[in-house]
């Protein structure tokens, strides 16, 4: 055993004296290697760095490049860049920060976020590149420090674009804005491209268009003195700007449609269904972009955060309602479409309906009932119980997969990130999401548009894009064209949609039809609206919001108000060859008939109904 | 002890002759080379800092503290050491789980643990754990190690490594990593293990590239290709060569290299400062300083080779290489050689919290050296 012990000792002894053997052997070939590099930069390469080191009077700036402008439909601009003073400091000429940022502080307001953002700039930049330590200096700070400047080495005003949005609040929720890159966004950008570069994109079309506006980073060579001071510029590469952005928006038709909302919540959308263009897009309430772009301050972003009313929710995007009887037109070109009925099918409709084997009643919101009823009058009166019996009929997968096809429960795909997507229930979803089977209750009131069923203000407006082109599905964009500055502007390309083909395509026609007496039929539910020089096809809505939310508190005035039903209306014209499709929510606004249908109304004749030459500009 | 001693007056006299050192637990050698890097450190730094003499003093007592570290790990006799290899890993890899809870974040990443009156960077502790309880692992069966314990070994590096590289501080992780796997090669890790390891590696970054997102690899391409950030690593890289480049055979003069007085060199007190010494001292400075640098490593390895047990042997073997790698890494980052990482020069970098664990780590093979008993079998 001990000899054992001991051989395995010298064994060990051995095995270890030949590594570290092999590694000594290394360990001379690594130093080896780098004595190899010294005498190739040192003897060999000599005189060539030696020149390079006696002409090294040369110092690299980056220049950032401006970014992108956008512009509305018809050109106006809508985020531009103006000039403005900031404050900047070089780190490494700065002995000490704290006590500059000490009497930088008497002379230019700095507030804590400020300082923040600073220092955590300065710990990721190299300490011979300029940090901004305030933006948009006012006249009178930057006189001041004019007057001060001797004192602070190191530190400067330079003049530099800001973003600005002209249209405040009435874009918002379109062109999101720019703000200062933090921390975060260090970690996901190019760090050569957005070398000298302040602001990035962090919301809406400014951040998913961020790669087109940015534009391309430029640095200038600097000749210095001995004692590092700029002399001269000797060489500049000039950035390339970011490229110009023209928006589908049109400026006019979203001022029409925010203030056709007045003060309700709510959302717009207003589709090209020929094109997939977004003329319109409005979520009400809003808020001023221009707030985020240099920082907001804390108590104004608490403000903003905790109104009931959500000014920064984004509800035409975001907001997942349930379309009520909006869906009808669809639902009814499911069941054309599987053949559970005709155009001419009629139902009885007694005021309720029934599953068969039980007991409950499912009430249509006429209680003493619509009496005969074909697909027409469903639709144009709005009658439920022909719809619990058609969703019934099919059963949830084929509303499902219908429905699917329009893009209901995937979002419509716009081309901003922050889309969410509405919820397109189906057995496997009830099963996946919620551990429990389909009860066939929840069929029959999917037939109108409750229960599970939710659906974006965009998914609305899309799929009803989809019904005005008649199959031929768009893919909707808020972002129309782009150009080089001073270049043409170049159609941007959005790949279509596969389009929802019906075994017969007349089964168009008799939906449209009865959408068009939903407006100018005599007993339609949006009569209200028919004295249009053109003619509407159009479907009401109204959304029952449940219960109250756990967290309010019981106040009779707002909770009467915030348990009254969501208004829907969407609507596409002229029936026969449509221009714009529209999908208007308001919330708590009670009837889709009496409140929504008008705010569609205005918008569609803002558009359809201009003057000669903004429709051509237009075009 | 003193009763053996009398008993064996011609050997006590032989035992006497080094003198301080050896009572001290020191090793000469490696104590002189030391001096002489840090000596010629200061000198750098006294140009590298614009001629600062407050700075040298602050290296120096940085220096002090360092050396008063290593005499002080010195006396611990590797026994010991290996007694507590175990506690100190667990210790480090728990410090470095609340470090990314609760981290102060210094310098934009999480690396400090601030105890109120000091902070402390749970990875520099790391350095010598790791090796240290890689060495106790594998002392407690003959080597080579079969596969358990290999695997084994593999988990206890990786869990500090990417506790590390989630800081992120992808430097420090690299060392750490290195210095866990050193002890594993020189513990006898098969060849076989050596080639799966490298064939794993090569299929993983494919792999990896294509799951990676645009903006990471372009990451990755600057930190291949400095080259491509010309106002970043780039920039640097260009004026560090510059500076070696002109400095020629022997140098500008001390305190007349123009590139690093003109402040084109950027960092050039902390991690870029060996072009400094480039510029200023030409080829005879920097093969001087990478001769020592050189010596202490082989030195390193002599006393593991020469060390009574498997726990000493491995644990200086792995120190010394660690050693090894911040100097290549630094050397070869200043002359373009490797990419740039953000690893400090040991003994002459400004500042630089690894100073202390570098030390310290001088400290224990000098304890491996000196702590010597009768061989005894059992």
């Amino acid at each position: 055993m001990r000899r054992l012990h001991l051989k395995d000792h010298r064994a060990e002894q051995r095995l270890f004296a030949r590594r570290a053997a092999f590694a000594a052997a290394l360990a001379a070939l690594a130093i080896g290697a780098v004595a190899a590099r010294l005498v190739q930069l040192q003897v060999l390469e000599h005189r060539r760095y030696s020149t390079l080191s006696h002409e090294n009077r040369v110092r690299l700036v980056p220049l950032p490049p401006p970014r992108g402008l956008i512009f509305d439909r018809n050109g106006t601009p809508v985020a531009e860049n103006r000039p403005a003073y900031r404050l900047e400091v070089v780190p490494e000429e700065v002995p000490d920060l704290d006590a500059l940022l000490e009497r930088l502080g008497r002379i230019v307001a700095l507030r804590p976020i400020d300082v923040e953002r600073f220092r955590a700039l300065v710990a990721r930049k190299p300490p011979f590149e300029a940090v901004p330590l305030r933006l948009r200096l006012s006249e009178a700070e930057a006189a001041r420090f004019a007057v001060h400047r001797h004192e602070f080495p190191g530190v400067d005003i330079a003049v530099r674009p800001a973003r600005h949005y002209p249209a405040g609040p009435l874009l918002a929720h379109v062109l999101g804005y720019v703000a200062r890159i933090d921390a975060d966004d260090l970690e996901s950008l190019d760090p050569v491209e957005y070398r000298g570069t302040s602001h990035v994109g962090k919301l809406g079309i400014e951040r998913a268009y961020e790669p087109l506006l940015h534009g391309r980073v430029g640095m200038q060579q600097v000749e210095v003195n001995a004692q590092g001071r700029p002399l001269r510029v000797l060489e500049r590469a000039r950035p390339s700007p970011g490229r110009n952005l023209w928006l589908s928006i049109d400026l006019r038709l979203q001022r029409v449609a925010h203030e056709a909302l007045g003060d309700a919540s709510g959302a717009v959308v207003a589709i090209d269904p020929r094109t997939g263009e977004v003329l319109a897009l409005v979520s009400a309430p809003s808020y001023d972009p221009n707030l985020f772009v240099n920082g907001i301050d804390p108590a104004t972003y608490r403000a903003l955060a905790r109104d009931p009313d959500r000014p920064l929710f984004n509800r035409a995007l975001r907001g997942r309602y349930p379309p009520g009887s909006t869906i009808k037109p669809f639902m009814a070109l499911a069941g054309l479409e599987a053949g559970v009925i005709a155009p001419g099918t009629t139902r009885y409709c007694p005021g309720w309906y029934m599953l068969p084997n039980d007991e409950r009643r499912y009430r249509d919101w006429k209680r003493s009932g619509h009496g005969v009823t074909d697909l027409y009058k469903a639709i144009a009166q709005s009658c439920d119980v022909y719809f619990y019996d058609l969703a019934v009929r099919l059963g949830i997968d084929r509303i499902h997969d219908f429905l699917a096809r329009f893009g209901f429960g995937a979002g419509a795909g716009l081309d901003v990130a922050e889309e969410a997507r509405g919820l397109l229930p189906s057995r496997a979803w009830k099963r996946r999401a919620r551990g429990q089977p389909w009860f066939p209750g929840e069929t029959v009131i999917t037939g109108i548009g409750q229960g599970y069923l939710l659906a974006t203000p965009v998914e609305l407006a899309a799929a009803t894009a989809t019904l005005a082109a008649r199959g031929a599905r768009v893919h909707p964009h808020l972002a129309r064209a782009a150009a080089d500055p001073g270049g043409a502007p170049e159609l941007l390309r959005f790949a279509p949609e596969p389009p929802v083909r019906l075994a017969d395509p007349r089964h168009w026609e008799a939906v449209v039809r009865a959408m068009v007496r939903t407006v100018h039929g005599r007993h339609g539910t949006a009569r209200g609206i028919a004295d249009a020089p053109y003619r509407i096809a159009g479907k009401t809505g109204t959304a029952q919001v449940f219960g109250l939310g756990e967290d309010e508190e019981y106040d009779p005035e707002t909770l009467a108000k915030r348990l009254r039903d969501h208004a829907l209306f969407v609507a596409f014209a002229p029936a026969e060859a449509p221009r714009i499709a529209v999908a208007v929510v308001v919330e708590n606004g009670g009837s889709g008939g009496a409140v929504a249908a008008p705010v569609a109304r205005r918008v569609m004749d803002a558009w359809l109904l201009r003057e000669g030459p903004a429709r051509r500009a237009a075009r | 002890m003193n009763g053996e001693r009398i008993g064996l007056p011609g050997a006590e006299a032989a035992r006497r002759a080094p003198g301080l050192a050896a009572r001290l637990h020191l090793d000469l050698p490696l104590l002189l080379g030391l001096l002489a890097v840090a000596g010629i450190g200061l000198v750098v730094l006294y140009s590298a800092s614009g001629e600062r003499i407050d700075v040298v003093w602050r290296q120096l007592l940085r220096l002090a503290i360092g050396f008063g570290v290593m005499v002080a790990a010195a006396q611990v006799p590797p026994q010991t050491l290996r007694r507590w290899a175990p506690w100190l890993y667990a210790a480090g890899t728990l410090l470095l789980v609340a470090v990314l809870a609760v981290g102060a974040t210094g310098k934009g990443a999480q690396r400090w643990l601030d105890l109120g009156v000091v902070r402390f960077q749970p990875s520099e502790l790391m350095k010598l754990a790791l090796p240290m309880v890689v060495a106790w692992h594998l002392a407690e069966a003959p080597l080579p190690p079969d596969a358990r314990r290999v695997l084994a070994t593999f988990a206890a590096i990786l869990v500090p490594v990417a506790l590390i590289a989630r800081q992120p501080d992808l430097g420090t992780a690299l060392v750490v990593g290195a210095a866990g796997f050193f002890a594993l090669f020189l513990g006898g890790l098969r060849w076989r293990w050596l080639a799966g390891l490298a064939a794993a590696a090569a299929a993983g970054a494919p792999a990896l590239w294509h799951v990676m997102h645009d903006y990471q690899r372009a990451r990755v391409l600057t930190f291949l290709n400095p080259e491509r950030d010309p106002l970043g690593a780039g920039y640097h890289i260009i004026q560090s060569k510059i500076a070696i480049g002109s400095g020629g055979l022997f140098g500008k003069g001390w305190l007349h290299g123009t590139q690093a007085h003109l402040e084109f060199l950027p960092e050039r007190a902390t991690d870029f400062i060996f072009a400094v010494l480039g510029e200023e001292f030409g080829l005879t400075g920097t093969l001087a300083l990478l001769a020592l640098y050189l010596f202490l490593v082989l030195r390193g390895l002599h006393i593991a080779a020469r060390a009574q047990d498997t726990f000493g042997r491995l644990v200086a073997g792995a120190l010394s290489l660690t050693f090894l790698v911040y100097v290549v890494v630094n050397t070869g980052m200043v002359t373009g050689l490797l990419p740039v990482v953000g690893l400090p020069l040991p003994l002459v970098s400004y500042g630089g919290t690894s100073l202390v664990t570098v030390m310290a780590g001088f400290g224990i093979l000098m304890s491996v050296h000196t702590h010597r008993k009768l061989l005894s079998p059992s």
